[in-house]
């Protein structure tokens, strides 16, 4: 089972990142963006076809290593 | 006394805190990360500076797994002193042994360059040397030195005299190159025995490199 993990950096947590970004796109007369966060996609391949087993395992290895959750979260979703 | 100083793939300032440590007088060892136990012998542990693992999915995400960390953590836990310098306070934060995250740097650059450091709390014995309010100047070499707090962890800080040094300009204001939370530097554990910073002491050491004041900051380390 394909598993994405989506880590991006918690609201209220200011990202540097994105609002370079953010600038870019305004320079770039690209009008009518009102937000950027840049984060990071994690790709997993999962041996089980256990959806229960797959979340429940993603989700600790986001606790315990893929996302640092005193800055990010973390979304995770399950593809077929 | 002694020093070890962990060594992980990427590490690059082990030689620099030897020679630093050495030239005050402390023997040292540097201990590979796939040691399961640090030197029983052991005054000061420091986890250097350096690009653990290559930064890859954060800094010092990948090295608090290290086989070493285990006997760092049991090490910390029984009071042994231990001294992140840069990529090591990443380690020691992501390995949750001291607070808060390095995020990066404000305005995205690299900073490497000398820069004036308030000293805000003494009452520990790695700034024991100083005065609170002295202004020392300490290189500073990082990507992601932005120190995170959430509000109720930077009062408890404040509350337990974590806060240990402060960025700043030579008269001691407030100067802050990365966008730490209160121009935080470096911080320690509510125990006072786990210590962190993203200045390089260790390369302060000899004035005719462009600053002594690291001196002053290892010293306290030493019996």
């Amino acid at each position: 089972m394909k598993v994405i993990v989506n880590v991006s950096l918690k609201a209220g947590v200011l990202d540097s990142q994105g609002k370079a970004v953010h600038h870019a796109l305004d320079s770039l007369h690209f009008e009518g963006v009102s937000d950027v966060r840049v984060g990071k996609q994690i790709i997993l391949n999962l041996e089980t076809t256990d959806e229960v087993k797959a979340r429940k395992d993603v989700t600790q290895m986001c606790e315990d290593l893929l996302a640092n959750t005193v800055i990010e979260d973390y979304e995770i979703e399950l593809v077929k | 006394m002694k020093v070890s100083i962990l060594q992980f793939p990427g590490t690059n300032c082990e030689y620099d805190t030897q020679h630093a440590f050495e030239d005050l007088g402390a023997s040292t060892e540097i201990i590979w990360h796939k040691s399961e136990t640090i030197p029983a012998d052991t005054d000061l542990l420091v986890v250097a500076g350096g690009f653990s693992y290559g930064d890859y999915l954060r800094s010092g995400a990948i090295a608090k797994f290290s086989p070493v960390m285990r006997a760092v953590k049991e090490y910390a836990s029984k009071g042994g002193k231990v001294l992140g310098i840069c990529n090591g306070f990443q380690v020691l934060t992501e390995a949750g042994l001291l607070p808060g995250a390095l995020k990066r740097n404000e305005h995205l650059h690299f900073i490497s360059k000398h820069h004036h450091l308030k000293v805000i709390n003494n009452d520990n014995i790695f700034l024991e040397k100083l005065n609170e309010n002295d202004v020392v100047n300490i290189p500073i070499a990082h990507h992601d030195g932005n120190y995170y707090i959430d509000q109720n962890g930077l009062k408890e800080l404040y509350a337990n005299n974590q806060v240990l040094l402060k960025y700043s300009d030579a008269e001691g204001n407030d100067k802050n190159p990365n966008g730490s939370v209160d121009s935080i530097a470096g911080i320690c554990n509510k125990e006072k025995n786990v210590f962190g910073l993203m200045p390089h002491p260790e390369r302060a050491m000899e004035a005719i490199l462009g600053s002594d004041d690291g001196v002053k900051m290892l010293q306290g380390f030493l019996k």
